[in-house]
């Protein structure tokens, strides 16, 4: 029955053709190589053109934008500036949020929804808004707080526009991110390695010291990194706070470069540079970081369902401080928003003010075309590029998940690529591209739309990934030995399959798109601007009142979006788990 | 009817840290055969059993045969249409998974949660060449027919994923069938079950590839189920075919250790052969001699390892005069298992399992006979 002689039955010829035809292009891999051409344009084209632009004049090679940008002593208190501003406002919300969240996973603390709030909405509220609201609280001459002690501690305590106020807002404005990074971190930490050094004699702090913190260490690295990261790149909070006083740091100097007369396109290029190896520094040690973390991987995929540690007698003391840090970073910035949007001009609050409150703001907005027009342009960029990406990516996730082509794993890097490049720099290497280029679209919506999609393709990579991983083999596997093409199966199984995580990363560059302010500033044209433009601009004619309508409006907008969203989504979700 | 000519399939394994052999002479990556030359042939309606423990690339033939693996050399032919073929000098052929027209049960039965049961089973009919494609009409009788078959026509517009564990494999294999394949492959599709749920699901599996009559090639490393469901089994080990034959061959005869240990427990005896008359051989061991019948062709003075199943062999406390293998020794230890009564027997240097009825127990430290019936004996060559 074991036999090794070879078969007589011969090689037929329908299986001979399809060796033929393995030599022409199959509709899978058209598709899979536009989709990989295209995520190698956005990542790299940028790239090259800002250093062209940067290293080229008109006599060939020169490094005169370098002398420009660098060679004055102002340089070295620009790096110190920009350092020190990106690790105060890391420290400042790695502290934060990693307290907050240690609090809220690990110990029966009250005001548990509370905290889910005061840790998502400030992630909705939009970085320029955010700021703005910390001028009107707390600018030393018309800030709120500050005429709130005014009568204790006389005029302008607190002062906003100082690099100590710089680093509160932009600290404040990241901790929900730490937040959610290590409530993650501490959800995935089994208990019992924590209890077992409790049953050994260890004290509650000795357990923390000794058990909590190595091993939340690589989360607590990786977070710092990215919030450095993160502030390095910042455009809203150095632009609104440190111009004023002349607090320069990278990105604000770029932009003041590009906003004087003539704009010295080398010397902005030269300092993008040297803002995009600091970037890309950060980003590697914290890849490093999160690699040797897995060491002593701590996620083992097992739902946890850890005992609280109580709390006792401190229990109402850290419950008025969750209180006291929603109101600061929640309450207080949102009410001051809409308060200005009902003023005539803006005032602190007095019996009287109160009575004169009228909704003319938001009657000038409506008959302003301008804003009309804005809010129009930002839902067509959201909406198209969230649409764009998210179907790209589906289709590069299932090329770097479950493809068998060599260098698939180079897609993958590409697509990462645009999260090292700070989006200022980024709107000034598009400039670049497409002034140059013989694509009429410099000065139109497809520029910004370019921009979007090439900023946000990171995060659009990383949902669909995810998702594409979580789908097991077996239901595409099943589906081809069913009959079906590749297409068939893409369309009719994974697709659906990968819905739930598609419209999660929909969202989420729906709501990041529609806020973007640090690219679309070098890019927008007259006619063509988004919300955030035309509050940067307001903001620079000091109409601040009007602008806060717009503010109010900008962010209902957003609760509006991402709650028909998650309508949709829940939608979805309901199906699959029924 | 299947036919598979010289199977082989290497991944490139990872780098080795010692050789086998400890020279250290194994650097970079080491390729590992995870099907290393396997030909095996299944006749029409027959189940045809691969059977081993994990990594014995018993799945990997499988997936070769539907498609979801290249292999790297060899021949995959059904009936008189080749699949795969790779060999030196021939144009190579490689049909397709979605081309070859197979049904296939997943372990995990990917079944499509997004889907209904009814669109679960009409999807392999829906994705069909336009050409060949039956109308909606049909398709709905199809698949209404095959549901039937598997007595979930009542949930037909349920989702997927509401159905319970054997439903939904009854579901998985509704979908492989519902395109009358002509060759069926299941991969490990009861291991997901719990052990009563197993047990029932085992007959109704059988009973239904007997009704349908589809040739099935069927993976799994539970030796119970191979036994109890397969036309033929081929025991895999380390990526190659040691042993095939009938269910009740390969238990009662097996052709190596691996085999015998592999299938149900065996008591190991070594010795030497010292005579054989025709099928009646004379093995010399160290606590005495046995005597055994065996088919294969032994020359005297061969080293060899005689095995017996623990249920092949009688216990008592009388020694019974004019029986053949009777050895004595003594009770060291026993375990009540519900429906029989295991007894570990020390023979000289030996410790044998001893599987009784129930009503025989005898208490530790109790000197008994042994009695092993010369056809329940079988010669295991030593490597």
């Amino acid at each position: 029955m074991m036999t090794t002689a070879s078969p007589a039955v011969g090689t037929d010829t329908v299986a001979a053709s399809a060796w033929w035809r393995r030599w022409l292009p199959t509709p899978k891999m058209l598709i899979l190589g536009v989709v990989g051409l295209v995520i190698g344009y956005l990542a790299l084209v940028p790239l090259y053109y800002l250093l062209w632009g940067t290293f080229f004049d008109a006599d060939g090679v020169s490094v005169a934008g370098f002398e420009r940008a660098y060679g004055n002593s102002q340089i070295f208190e620009l790096i110190g500036n920009s350092l020190w501003f990106a690790a105060g406002a890391a420290v400042l919300s790695l502290v934060v949020g990693t307290a907050l969240a240690y609090l809220n996973v690990r110990t029966d603390v009250p005001f548990k929804a509370l905290f889910f709030a005061a840790s998502i909405v400030p992630l909705i509220i939009p970085g320029i808004l955010y700021t703005i609201s910390w001028i009107l609280l707390a600018s030393p001459e018309i800030g709120l707080v500050n005429k709130l002690v005014e009568p204790v501690f006389g005029s302008g305590t607190f002062d906003v526009f100082t690099i100590w106020g710089m680093i509160w807002v932009e600290g404040l404005h990241l901790s929900p991110i730490v937040f959610l990074l290590m409530v993650a971190a501490f959800r995935s930490m089994d208990p019992s390695l924590e209890e077992s050094a409790l049953m050994s004699g260890a004290t509650r702090w000795q357990v923390f010291r000794k058990v909590t913190v190595p091993l939340a260490r690589p989360a607590i690295v990786a977070s710092i990194l990215i919030m450095v990261v993160r502030s390095l790149e910042s455009f809203e909070v150095p632009a609104l706070l440190g111009l004023q006083n002349g607090i320069y740091v990278f990105t604000s100097r770029i932009y003041f470069v590009l906003r004087s007369y003539p704009p010295d396109f080398a010397a902005a290029g030269a300092l993008a540079v040297g803002l995009l190896i600091l970037a890309i520094i950060g980003v590697a040690l914290s890849n490093i970081v999160g690699r040797s973390g897995k060491n002593y991987q701590t996620v083992t995929g097992k739902g946890f369902r850890p005992r609280p540690m109580e709390l006792g007698k401190w229990r109402s003391v850290v419950g008025a401080g969750i209180i006291l840090y929603f109101i600061l970073t929640v309450i207080a910035p949102l009410v001051v928003l809409l308060y200005t949007s009902l003023l005539k001009y803006y005032t602190a609050p007095t019996l009287n003010v109160f009575k004169t409150m009228t909704l003319e703001n938001y009657r000038e907005l409506i008959g302003m075309s301008k804003a009309v027009t804005a809010l129009r342009n930002s839902l067509i960029l959201g909406i198209g590029s969230a649409t764009l990406v998210m179907a790209f990516m589906a289709i590069a996730a299932w090329f770097v998940v479950r493809s068998r082509v060599r260098g698939r794993q180079v897609v993958d890097q590409l697509a990462f690529v645009p999260l090292v490049i700070p989006g200022l720099v980024l709107g000034l290497a598009l400039s670049f591209v497409y002034l140059r280029s013989p694509i009429p679209i410099y000065g139109t919506l497809f520029i910004l739309l370019i921009a979007y999609c090439t900023r946000y393709m990171p995060y659009g990579m990383r949902y669909a990934v995810t998702s594409m991983h979580q789908i097991s083999s077996e239901l595409e596997e099943s589906a081809h030995v069913s009959g079906a093409s590749w297409w068939q199966t893409f369309r009719r199984v994974i697709v659906p399959l990968l819905a739930p995580g598609l419209l999660a990363g929909w969202v989420y560059i729906l709501v990041v798109s529609f806020r973007e302010l640090s690219s679309s500033i070098l890019l927008y044209s007259p006619g063509n601007e988004v919300l955030s433009i035309l509050i940067f601009e307001q903001f620079e004619d000091g109409e601040f009142t009007v602008l806060s309508a717009l503010g109010v409006v900008m962010v209902l907008t957003l609760i509006l979006l991402v709650s028909i969203a998650y309508k949709l989504g829940a939608k979805v979700g309901l199906n699959r788990t029924n | 009817m299947l036919r598979i000519d010289n199977l082989v399939k290497t991944f490139a394994g990872e780098r080795r840290k010692r050789s086998r052999n400890g020279n250290g002479d194994a650097k970079g990556p080491a390729k590992i055969f995870a099907v290393n030359d396997v030909s095996f042939e299944v006749g029409e309606g027959e189940l045809f059993t691969l059977l081993g423990p994990s990594g014995c690339g018993k799945t990997t033939t499988l997936r070769s045969i539907a498609g979801l693996e290249r292999p790297d050399a060899g021949h995959i032919a059904l009936t008189e249409r080749v699949l795969f073929s790779s060999k030196p000098g021939e144009k190579p052929v490689n049909v397709p998974a979605n081309s070859r027209g197979l049904g296939m049960v997943f372990q995990s039965y990917a079944i499509w949660p997004h889907m209904t049961v009814f669109n679960n089973v009409a999807f392999p009919l829906q994705v069909m060449k336009r050409a060949e494609r039956p109308g909606k009409r049909e398709i709905s009788e199809r698949v209404m027919r095959v549901l039937e078959t598997m007595e979930l026509a009542s949930f037909a517009d349920r989702h997927a994923t509401k159905l319970s564990g054997g439903q939904q494999q009854r579901l998985a294999l509704a979908r492989a069938v519902v395109i009358e394949p002509s060759l069926l492959l299941l991969d490990e599709p009861l291991s997901n079950l719990d052990a009563k749920l197993r047990e029932s699901l085992r007959y109704e599996l059988k009973r239904l590839q007997r009704e349908l009559g589809i040739t099935s090639v069927y993976v799994t490393h539970d030796q119970i189920e191979a036994l109890a469901l397969s036309s033929k089994i081929a025991v895999m080990s380390d990526g190659s075919l040691v042993q095939m034959g009938r269910p009740r061959d390969v238990y009662q005869n097996p052709s190596n250790k691996f085999v015998a240990e592999f299938i149900g427990t065996s008591n190991f005896i070594s010795g030497v052969v010292s005579g054989h008359n025709g099928e009646r051989y004379t093995v010399e061991t160290n606590d005495g001699r046995l005597l055994l019948d065996s088919a294969a062709d032994m020359p005297d003075g061969t080293e060899v390892v005689v095995s017996i199943r623990p249920e092949s062999m009688e216990l008592s406390e009388q020694h019974r005069p004019g029986q053949p293998n009777q050895w004595s020794g003594n009770v060291l230890t026993r375990a009540f298992l519900g429906d029989s009564v295991d007894h570990v027997i020390g023979v000289g240097k030996h410790e044998l399992r001893v599987r009784c009825n129930p009503s025989i127990s005898i208490a530790p430290g109790t000197d008994v006979y042994l009695r092993m019936p010369p056809d329940r004996l079988s010669l295991v060559p030593v490597n």
